[in-house]
C-alpha cells in the first residue's frame, strides 16, 4: 500500500499507508513491542489493542521504552 | 556466633522489602557494570526512566535484556517532567510497560515534578496534584520532594505512599544538607503513624550519608548517581550496602545522647597518677 496518510511518531511526521493499525507501525519501525507501551494522542493504548486500534491522519503517536535512571 | 533479632520489612504499600536501599539504573558507563552494581547493592527495587524509542536504533540493546525482572521490581520515575500532565502520561506508559512484562512494579511510580533545569528541584504545588491525581487512578505514588516539612505533610495527606525528600539537589552529592528539615518530616509525617515510610532520595554522596539517613530514622535511602559516578561503582554499591544496614542497625540500637565533656570509658578509681584540673 503507498504511504499517503500523515502522522506524527515521537515528534517526526512519517507517510504511512491508511488503514494501518498499532501493530503494523511497531512491525515496521521494527519495535520489541515487549519493551514498549504506546500513546495514541495522549492516551496509552494497551497492548491487547494495538493490532485492533487503527491510525487516523494528524495521529501524534509516542513510542516509548524504559531506559536508566534515578 | 550472637544473631540479633531480625529487622522489620520495609512496607511500601503492598510491597514489602528486605533490603532499605533503592537504586538507580542511570548514568552507568556499561549496562554490564551496571548489572553488577545492582547485584553489589542488595536492593531488591531499582528504578527506571521512561523516554522515546529511537525509531533509528531500534536494534539497538535495551536496559531490560540486562534485568532480572523476577528478581528485581521496577520503580518507574517521571524523571524529565514539569507538569502534572506530562507526569500522570509518563506514569501511566511505564505502568503500561510493566504489565506487558508481568513485573510487580506496574502498581507504582517514583512521582518527580520538576521546577526548572538547573536546580531540577521538585514543583511542591504540582507535585501534590500530580500525587492526588495518580492516587485516584489507582497508582501507589512514592513522591520525591524537597525537604520541607510541610510539602511532606501535604504529599501524605495526597495519598502518598511514602514521601521522599531530597537530602539535597538531584545528584549533586552534598549529603543531607538540613537534617532537621528531615527530623520535623519524620516528626509530621509519623506522627501516630510510626511505619509511615520516609525513604531519602537525592544528593547522597558517599556511604556516611546513607548512614546519616538511616541513623535520622529514615526507612529508606534512594540514590543512583553516588554508585554510578563512583570512580569505582562496584565498590561503591557495596559501601553503600554496608552503610545502609550500619545506619540502620545504629538506629535500632539507639545512640547515646550526645555531651559537651567528656565521659571516661576506664574506671576513675584506682588511679596510679594524679588528675589535673
Amino acid at each position: 500500500m503507498v504511504p499517503s496518510m500523515q502522522i506524527r511518531v515521537n515528534g517526526e511526521s512519517r507517510l504511512v499507508p491508511e488503514h494501518w493499525s498499532v501493530s503494523d507501525l511497531l512491525a515496521d519501525l521494527r519495535i520489541e513491542s515487549r519493551y514498549c507501551a504506546v500513546e495514541r494522542n495522549r492516551r496509552v493504548i494497551p497492548r491487547e489493542q494495538h493490532a485492533a486500534c487503527g491510525l487516523v491522519a494528524d495521529d501524534e503517536i509516542e513510542v516509548v521504552t524504559l531506559v536508566g535512571g534515578g | 556466633m550472637t544473631v540479633l533479632p531480625a529487622d522489620k520489612p520495609l512496607v511500601l504499600g503492598n510491597h514489602t522489602l528486605t533490603s532499605r536501599l533503592i537504586v538507580g539504573t542511570g548514568k552507568y558507563s556499561t549496562l554490564e557494570l551496571m548489572q553488577q552494581c545492582l547485584e553489589a547493592s542488595g536492593s531488591e527495587v531499582i528504578t527506571v526512566a521512561v523516554r522515546r524509542e529511537r525509531l533509528l536504533d531500534a536494534s539497538g540493546r535495551n536496559i531490560l535484556d540486562y534485568i532480572d525482572l523476577k528478581k528485581y521490581t521496577i520503580l518507574p520515575n517521571t524523571a524529565g517532567c514539569f507538569n502534572v500532565e506530562d507526569a500522570v502520561r509518563v506514569a501511566r506508559l511505564g505502568r503500561e510497560i510493566l504489565r506487558g512484562l508481568e513485573n510487580p512494579g506496574a502498581d507504582w511510580v517514583k512521582l518527580e515534578v520538576l521546577a526548572d533545569t538547573r536546580t531540577l528541584l521538585p514543583d511542591p504545588v504540582a507535585t501534590v496534584e500530580g500525587c492526588r491525581e495518580l492516587v485516584a487512578d489507582g497508582f501507589q505514588v512514592l513522591c520525591y520532594t524537597s525537604d520541607d516539612p510541610i510539602t511532606a505533610r501535604r504529599l501524605k495527606q495526597a495519598g502518598a505512599t511514602s514521601v521522599m525528600p531530597a537530602g539535597s539537589p538531584i545528584g549533586s552529592g552534598q549529603g543531607i544538607l538540613n537534617p532537621n528539615n528531615i527530623r520535623i518530616c519524620l516528626e509530621y509525617l509519623k506522627e501516630n503513624d510510626p511505619d509511615y515510610p520516609v525513604i531519602v532520595d537525592a544528593g547522597v554522596g558517599t556511604a556516611s550519608d546513607v548512614a546519616f539517613a538511616m541513623e535520622l530514622g529514615c526507612d529508606g535511602v534512594l540514590l543512583n548517581t553516588a554508585i554510578a559516578s563512583a570512580k569505582d561503582p562496584l565498590r561503591m554499591s557495596v559501601a553503600m550496602k554496608s552503610a545502609c544496614e550500619a545506619g540502620r542497625h545504629a538506629l535500632l540500637a539507639g545512640r547515646i545522647p550526645k555531651k559537651l565533656y567528656a565521659t571516661a570509658s576506664s574506671p576513675t578509681e584506682g588511679v596510679i597518677t594524679r588528675a589535673l584540673g
